[in-house]
């Protein structure tokens, strides 16, 4: 139970810190939300030896039992992994930020709210085993995140960035749940486990593809893929410890997660492969290709991510082919997983420590404009080491952990080449070819990032600030990460089996049954004859050429024209097609006339009912019920059918006004002649009123534009009331055709003097059968009255015209 | 100039208790013959506009000093009330009762509670219709 609740830790902490922020002004609130990760992180490491081991750990808290909803912490390789990385990067991060914001001029309490959350949010997807939850706390990241970024509100392209990654992210994670609710219909549960130990049944369920789409655009939105990366460069408008934590080392990689943990469930399917190894794969060619474009250090890293990411993803969807070779343990494609996750807390901790790094130059000088930043390096000498070592990492160089990662990534994409199903044998020479052109635009941004901003020329004019080497307190973060990049190198091998095995085991659990069995052994040298190394030594010519003639064909960026991006797509999305088209297409039908709108009710009504008349063959006319009709009907109905023409056709309105009183008076008539003494009556008494209403209505009509003109032809209407009336006509001649219910008038008749007392069964039934009705008629008739008396006496806007005019 | 109708003043005054009356007349006779609340409160109504027509609406509520606004509260409190009071004799909501009486004067009567409920509605039906008519009478 304590496992379970440890999810909810921070974001319980998150309820004091406006308490400390407050009441302890003295101390930077930081220090305390410090506890939080570092007990998490302690607690975490303690699970390190079983998981080890391969065994997992589940612990269970209801929330909605009936449904099968609860909170659940699981604890397998892949979420231990993930829950080190969270808690572990968040204390370093809150470490750094009690350096980087200022305790007197920023609202700290807000910020650490927002991280807490989301570093709850964060565990909680990670460590959920019921997919309900788990896109419970995956929107909880979406929120915290947009908070996160948009947390300098009163700038305007914070808020912008922050409303992108919300609109991107919420409408990738409602698709998720769209997924997630179609395999819970196809597994009848919300178990990830329980999920993947049917999976290949699920494999051959209708809705299987559907599903694998939905939540991979779920998982491609979030770890911004391909094309909807655009959401992440924007989002580097958030504080420099936020772009570190969330927009490097945890929240874009819950979209990784979320492919790694459901592998096992869709590796079965080619389309998930391709999807997967393809989107990756491009998104790392196309984040490579534009990082070396931008001029903002944080764009650069963005960028970077992106293309890691991309990188990442595309081993995973490798690494999903092993499912699909027989003796896969002793394949090559096993490298393809374990790359991926070895790579995963490689870009961890080298990307962390550039983005903090990136803060650092940016709290320093004032800018991260890379075009007036140089010659830093003797001015921050360790900013400019650690910078180095994160970078060369990046560009893949020993003796950093990159370089054992893009190795084994070289690895991986070319055992894709001996593949040859799912007709990988006419295009998998495509995926070494890209990767490695990826892998040069690495090197070269990782070149450019590092040399332009630390060497060269220092411009002390072009910066707002003087420059000088910040303090120890910052540099510690950045400092053991890259003490982690550089260790990492020499100690694979611990790293694999502690970490990266049994991560590789949730993976793939098919294939191993121990993460012993994971037989793995990362070495630096793979001997001169390996084609990885070749390939890594053409990376680092090819790179440095391009590099040192970098102003000779940077230029050649700027000629992609502006209107063919994907940010242009999403504004034109969002601001013109959301905002003017559909606001346009409103304006078409929402013309405030009142006219228009009952002409659309009233031609839809006619075409519901005619429409379910012939559908349904509902029409039936027969007269085998009518009465004999009387010669004074006849003449009745003349004078109504003479007062309904005078009263549409009179020019005057007066006309149509005792026009109308005559129908009413007639209609009395029809009362009386059809037996029916108490309707006559108030018939009578009510037109009367109401004709004196009108005339009372007319007599005031106002004088300007009185003009006295029948009312105008229009065909459009003349149909629709032609409708109206044939669908009224129909509908009455159908029913009375066909009646399949007697009549309850009998009882009435018959219990009229013995049940009720009275003699008069209109009024009987009015009082007493169904005196509720009449109850809330005469409340509906005391209504009116107070309404036109309110109306009437009450004249308040005139009065506030008054008012405002003075 | 103010007009002399004298003539239709003098008939007013008779005429409106012929119409009273027989309104009254059409709300008690309502439980066996055509009539009841509804038409008997409108053709009260239009006795009391037969007085304003033929005085004005000045003379009539000094006349006839009520607030007719209350008049439909009343109305709506013995309606509800008529139907409640079954409730409190563990009957259902809007049992009536009914049984026959010897009156003093009138003799074997029968007497029902419908007759209070359409009492109600007597009420606020002559209620209601002043309350319109007076107030866009007193329009300017």
């Amino acid at each position: 139970m304590f496992q379970v609740f440890c999810i909810f830790i921070p974001i319980l902490a998150a309820l004091f810190m406006p308490f400390f922020f407050k009441k302890v002004r003295s101390i930077h609130t930081g220090w305390f939300v410090l506890i939080v990760p570092v007990f998490l992180v302690t607690f975490y490491a303690t699970y390190v030896p079983i998981i080890v081991d391969g065994d997992s750990v589940i612990s269970e808290l209801d929330w909605i039992p009936s449904l099968g909803i609860s909170f659940v912490s699981y604890l397998d390789g892949l979420s231990l992994l993930f829950s080190i990385l969270i808690s572990g990067i968040g204390a370093l991060v809150v470490l750094y930020s009690i350096f980087y914001l200022n305790r007197t001029k920023e609202q700290l309490h807000n910020f650490y709210i927002y991280l807490l959350m989301f570093m709850s949010a964060m565990l909680g997807v990670v460590q959920s085993d019921n997919t309900i939850t788990l896109y419970l706390f995956w929107e909880l990241t979406s929120i915290s995140s947009f908070l996160l970024i948009g947390y300098w509100y009163n700038r305007d392209k914070s808020r912008f960035g922050a409303l992108k990654s919300m609109m991107i992210t919420v409408a990738g994670g409602m698709l998720m749940l769209g997924g997630f609710v179609l395999l819970s219909i196809m597994g009848d549960t919300f178990s990830i486990r329980e999920l993947i130990s049917q999976a290949p049944e699920l494999a051959t369920n209708d809705l299987f593809l559907v599903a694998l789409v939905l939540i991979l655009l779920g998982a491609f939105t979030k770890s911004a893929q391909f094309p909807f990366y655009i959401w992440l460069p924007d989002a580097m408008e958030a504080p420099t410890p936020v772009s570190a934590y969330l927009h490097s080392a945890t929240m874009v990689k819950a979209g990784i997660y979320l492919v790694a943990r459901f592998t096992p469930i869709f590796a079965q399917s080619e389309v998930w492969i391709w999807l997967v190894a393809g989107i990756g794969l491009l998104t790392l060619f196309w984040g490579s290709f534009f990082a070396v474009k931008q001029t903002d250090l944080k764009g650069i890293l963005a960028f970077s991510t992106v293309s890691q990411l991309g990188l990442i993803m595309s081993l995973l969807g490798v690494g999903a082919i092993s499912y699909h070779v027989n003796g896969a343990e002793d394949t090559v494609f096993k490298y393809a997983a374990f790359a991926a996750i070895f790579h995963l807390i490689n870009h961890a901790t080298f990307k962390g420590s550039l983005f903090m790094i990136a803060g650092i130059v940016d709290h320093e000088t004032g800018t991260r404009d890379i075009r007036k930043l140089g010659g830093l390096m003797g001015l921050m000498p360790i900013s400019f080491t650690i910078a180095l070592i994160g970078s060369f990492s990046m560009a893949g160089l020993p003796p950093f952990n990159g370089f054992l990662s893009k190795e084994m990534f070289f690895k991986a994409i070319l055992s894709i080449t001996q593949f040859d199903l799912f007709n990988f044998s006419t295009w998998s020479i495509l995926f070494p070819i890209i990767a490695w052109i990826a892998s040069v635009f690495t090197f070269i941004y990782s070149f450019y990032f590092v040399f332009r901003t630390f060497t060269g020329k220092l411009k002390v004019d072009q910066l707002p600030k003087k420059p000088h080497e910040a303090p120890m307190g910052m540099l510690i973060s950045p400092l053991i990460l890259a003490a982690l990049v550089i260790t990492i190198f020499f100690i694979p091998n611990l790293v694999a089996d502690t970490f990266v095995k049994p991560a590789v085991m949730a993976i793939q659990p098919y294939l191993y049954s121990s993460p012993e069995e994971v037989n793995i052994h990362i070495t630096a040298w793979h001997g001169i004859h390996s084609p990885e190394l070749w390939m890594t030594v053409g990376v680092i010519i090819l790179g440095l050429l391009m590099f040192l003639c970098l102003s000779k064909w940077q230029k050649m960026y700027n000629a992609f024209p502006a209107k063919l991006t994907l940010n242009h797509l999403y504004d034109f999305i969002i601001y013109d097609l959301c905002d003017q088209w559909i606001g346009r297409f409103s304006a078409l039908y929402m013309t405030g006339s009142i006219r228009r709108y009952l002409s659309f009710m009233l031609s839809s009504m006619a075409i519901i009912v005619i429409g379910t008349l012939f559908i349904k063959d509902g029409f039936k006319i027969s007269f085998e019920e009518a009465s004999t009709i009387h010669v004074y009907q006849i003449i009745l109905i003349i004078v109504l059918v003479i007062g309904t023409i005078t009263t549409v056709f009179a020019k005057s309105r007066i006309t149509s006004i005792v026009a109308l009183g005559a129908v009413g008076y007639t209609v009395s008539l029809f009362f009386v002649v059809f037996n029916a003494p108490d309707l006559a009556l108030t018939q009578l008494v009510i037109e009367t009123i109401s004709v004196a209403l009108f005339l009372l209505a007319f007599y005031h009509l106002p004088k300007l534009k009185k003009e006295e003109e029948r009312t105008r032809f229009r065909f459009s209407r003349a149909f629709v009331s032609v409708a109206v009336g044939a669908m009224v006509t129909l509908v009455a001649l159908s029913a009375h055709s066909q009646k399949f219910i007697p009549s309850i008038a009998e009882y009435y008749k018959e219990t009229v003097y013995s049940l009720a007392g009275g003699g008069n069964i209109v009024n009987v039934i009015l009082v007493d059968y169904r005196g509720f009705d009449t109850l809330f008629e005469i409340t509906v008739l005391g209504i009116a009255g107070m309404a036109i008396y309110g109306m009437i006496k009450l004249r308040l806007s005139r009065k506030e015209k008054n008012y405002e005019n003075k | 100039m103010k007009t002399n109708d004298v003539i239709m003043q003098f008939t007013a005054k008779i005429v409106f208790f012929i119409i009273f009356f027989y309104a009254v007349h059409i709300f008690f006779a309502g439980h066996y013959t055509p009539g009841g609340g509804f038409v008997g409160g409108l053709v009260t109504a239009s006795a009391i506009v037969l007085l304003i027509i033929a005085f004005d609406l000045k003379t009539v509520q000094s006349i006839l000093p009520i607030n007719y606004i209350y008049l439909v509260a009343c109305g709506l409190i013995i309606s509800l009330g008529t139907a409640a009071f079954s409730m409190f004799v563990d009957k259902p909501f809007f049992t009536h009762f009914f049984d026959y009486f010897n009156l003093p004067i009138l003799g074997k009567t029968s007497l029902h509670t419908a007759a209070l409920f359409d009492l109600g509605v007597y009420l606020v039906v002559v209620g209601v219709t002043m309350t319109i008519i007076q107030t866009i009478g007193e329009d300017e």
